[in-house]
This record gives structure tokens, C-alpha cells and sequence, in this order.
């Protein structure tokens, strides 16, 4: 979550006081996303250092500030936009890294871990679903926030399906006559075969 | 008293050596009101024990028991009525008859419970006007969209007042948003007091349950907690990571 690029954003809508700022960024991620205001003013001092933004009196209270974007900021703001995140390297994922380590004992139930993981998403998932079931108090802003999270909390709970249904099926293959076990997917590094 | 229950409900597949335990010893209650998902992946058991739930096919041992009746050991032609009358269906493909229009989709059950045609009519525009498919009745279900589809089913499956409503990925063949409005609609269901069963393998779907029992081979392994507070998961003081 960048709070740096996102208060760039409130900025170009036009010249904005801090604890303004603060106020519309949680507006504008539907309150999912608390910011204290301390970060506010930190990031405003950085964006200003690096000519991103600009405020009319340095000798004001900082509640009084009024920040505006620069061209630099607008710049920045739109190629940051348009930068894909860093998804080639795959992040070091605790409950992957869990359930690895749980395949790999001989005392641990790997199908039992899985479980509890796979369980505990799906409360979590009732418990967004809940909070945007409520249609007369709708708010894009928060509904999208929201789908956001259901989506990667669904894809954990898809790979935990995923990852039972593998160990299932190569348990069985170890059990099997050796000659009817189909090849195993090999990892491929680099170009070799 | 639920509308809703298996007792030590087991459904077994052929004999001898090619035996088959689709279900074993599942213990499973819906009340009214409420809105339970089983969920599990393919060949777990969910749509035998769905077909079950709704009487479509007997257990091999344990008893069903819907709004207080067994089902076990009920003549065939009480099992039609109490089907026609207290219970709705809604599938992942719909089925729709294509050759009907939306309202007549809606009113057939009611007319084969024998209410009068006019009567029956006069329900399944309530139904449909509920679901805000008023403007839609005359039409055939070919020309209505995938999700104006499943509301149709949705309110042929609550029409009458019928109370248990059972549903079998509802929202499997729709894109998110229209899945979304279709869950929205079975809870709504759920609010005017019938019980739902919903199945799938679809944490998002089964997300919008009040609790979701996991089966695996045929066994319920596992459920959900009670729900907590939603609004916690924006205190993010209050947050707790799962229990390891």
C-alpha cells in the first residue's frame, strides 16, 4: 500500500490540508486502510523534500499546511499508476512455508493443518462478506476494498485446495505398484530439460 | 424444532467388494432463517447429500427429517407433495423448461400442487416482482441473461411459501457480480424465514453462510466457528491471527 503515491493522488484533485488528507484517504480505501495522522505529515515532509508537493507556510501549525502537487508529483503520480507491482518473485509466504514444513513430518497431519488454515480463511471470509451485505449503506469505495480481500483470502483457501488435493494424490502414488505410477512433474530450472 | 435434519445419515453405492460410502454418519441441522453451505471438493459428497436433503433419494441408514417429518419411510406420493410444497430447488445450469416463460417457470409448481391457474399466476408475479424480475415475466428463458436465469430459479424455489430451499452452486456458471446478487437473494430468502443448504467448493460463495460444514469422503470433518463481530476486522487492534 503505497501512502506516499495515494496522498500524491488526493493531491491532484487539488491543494489539500493534512488532516484532510488523512480524512479522504480512509474515505478513499473505504476505511479498510486506518492511517495515523503522524504518517500523513511524514510522507507530506517527504514528498516535499523530493519536490513531489509543495506547501504555501512553512511557519504554520502543520494542521494548517496547505499541500499542493507539483508537475514533478503529477508525473510521478502517473507513472506510478501505470508500474505493474513486483509479482516475478514469489513473496515467503508463512502458511505456505507452514504446510511445507507440516508435509515433511512424520508426526503432523498435514491434512489436519491444512484444515485449520482453510477454516480459519473462511471465517475471515464470512466476516467480509457480512460487513459489505449491508446494501443501504453501500460505499464503492469500501465494497471494492472488500472484494480485494475476499479475492486474495479465496486464493489462499484455492491453493490449500490445491495443495491437499497433490499430497493426496502422490501419498496414493506411493502406495501404487511403481509401474503404474505416472512420471512426476519435474522442476524445470532455467532451459534445461 | 429445525426444518432441517439429518440423523446419523449414511448413503452407500453398490454391494460387496464394489461398495461404495458416499456419506457416513453425517449429522446436519438447518433452521429457519438460516443459511448453512457444505462445502468440499468434487466426489466429496455435497450433491449426494443435497439429493438427499431434498428427498430426492433415500440414506442407506439414518433418518431426514424436514420441518419435523421423516421422510424415511414415507410413501412416494407424500414425498411428491411435501417436495412440491416445502421445498425449492436451484441448480448451477438453472433448469429452466425452455419452452415456458418466466412467470409460467415460476407458477408450474404451484399448479401442480393443484391451486388454480389464475392464483398460481398471481403468486409467481409476486415472486418474480421480489426479485425485481417483474418486467421480465413474459419472457422465455432464452432471452433472459445467466443471472435474470437464476433469479427466476430463486423464485421458483421460494414460491408458495415454500420454506427449505436447497441449492446446488447457485452461482457456478455466473460471473462474480451476478453470483454475488444471487447469494444476496437466497439470503434475503433466508431473512423472510426459510432455511437454505447451499453447496459448493467456492469459499466465496460459501462465505455468505451463517456456517459452512466441510466435507471430505464423504464425512463432515469440520465447521465454522460462530461468526464474530465483523466490524473487528477494522479494528485492527483487535484483529487475532488462527490459533496454531
Amino acid at each position: 500500500m503505497s501512502i506516499r503515491h495515494s496522498l500524491l493522488a488526493l493531491l491532484s484533485e487539488g491543494p489539500k490540508y493534512g488532516f484532510q488528507l488523512r480524512q479522504e484517504f480512509e474515505t478513499s480505501t473505504g476505511d479498510v486502510w486506518p492511517l495515523n495522522v503522524g504518517q500523513v505529515y511524514t510522507t507530506l515532509d517527504r514528498l516535499e523534500r523530493d519536490g513531489l508537493a509543495e506547501s504555501d507556510d512553512l511557519d504554520a501549525d502543520e494542521r494548517q499546511r496547505n499541500f499542493r502537487i507539483t508537475g514533478d508529483g503529477k508525473e510521478e503520480l502517473a507513472r506510478w499508476l501505470r508500474t505493474p507491482p513486483d509479482l516475478t518473485q514469489p513473496p515467503r509466504d508463512e502458511l505456505v512455508i507452514k504446510v511445507l514444513v507440516a508435509s515433511r513430518l512424520p508426526d503432523v497431519d498435514v491434512y489436519d493443518v491444512i484444515q485449520v488454515h482453510r477454516r480459519y480463511l473462511v471465517q475471515l471470509m464470512q466476516q467480509w462478506t457480512r460487513l459489505k451485505e449491508d446494501e443501504a449503506h453501500f460505499d464503492l469505495a469500501f465494497a471494492l476494498a472488500v472484494d480485494a480481500e475476499l479475492f486474495r483470502l479465496d486464493s489462499v483457501v484455492r491453493w490449500l485446495d490445491a495443495a491437499d488435493g497433490r499430497l493426496r494424490r502422490s501419498n496414493h502414488e506411493s502406495t501404487m505398484d511403481a509401474s503404474v505410477v505416472p512420471p512426476r512433474i519435474r522442476r524445470r530450472t532455467g532451459a534445461h530439460r | 424444532m429445525s426444518m432441517l435434519e439429518l440423523r446419523n445419515v449414511s448413503k452407500a453405492y453398490g454391494e460387496g467388494a464394489t461398495e461404495v460410502d458416499a456419506l457416513s454418519n453425517i449429522d446436519l441441522a438447518v433452521e429457519r432463517g438460516s443459511l448453512v453451505a457444505i462445502m468440499g471438493p468434487s466426489g466429496s459428497g455435497k450433491s449426494t447429500l443435497l439429493t438427499i436433503a431434498g428427498s430426492l433419494e433415500l440414506p442407506t441408514t439414518g433418518d431426514v427429517m424436514i420441518n419435523g417429518t421423516n421422510v424415511v419411510g414415507m410413501s412416494r406420493n407424500d414425498k411428491a407433495r411435501l417436495r412440491r410444497r416445502t421445498i425449492g430447488y436451484v441448480f448451477q445450469d438453472f433448469n429452466l423448461l425452455a419452452g415456458l416463460t418466466a412467470v409460467e417457470n415460476v407458477s408450474l409448481p404451484l399448479e401442480l400442487d393443484g391451486i388454480s391457474l389464475k392464483r398460481a399466476r398471481a403468486q409467481g408475479m409476486m415472486a418474480l416482482g421480489e426479485l425485481g424480475l417483474s418486467d421480465r415475466a413474459e419472457r422465455f428463458p432464452d432471452e433472459l441473461s445467466g443471472g435474470e436465469r437464476q433469479r427466476v430459479a430463486i423464485a421458483r424455489a421460494v414460491v408458495g411459501d415454500r420454506s427449505l430451499l436447497l441449492a446446488d452452486e447457485p452461482s457456478g456458471a455466473l460471473d462474480s457480480v451476478n453470483g454475488e446478487a444471487v447469494m444476496r437473494m437466497i439470503l434475503s430468502a433466508c431473512h423472510g424465514g426459510v432455511a437454505a443448504l447451499v453447496v459448493t467448493h467456492d469459499a466465496k460463495l460459501a462465505s455468505w453462510a451463517d456456517r459452512v460444514v466441510f466435507l471430505r469422503d464423504g464425512k463432515a470433518v469440520d465447521e465454522t466457528l460462530p461468526l464474530q463481530r465483523p466490524e473487528e476486522l477494522l479494528d485492527h487492534d483487535a484483529t487475532t491471527p488462527p490459533a496454531s
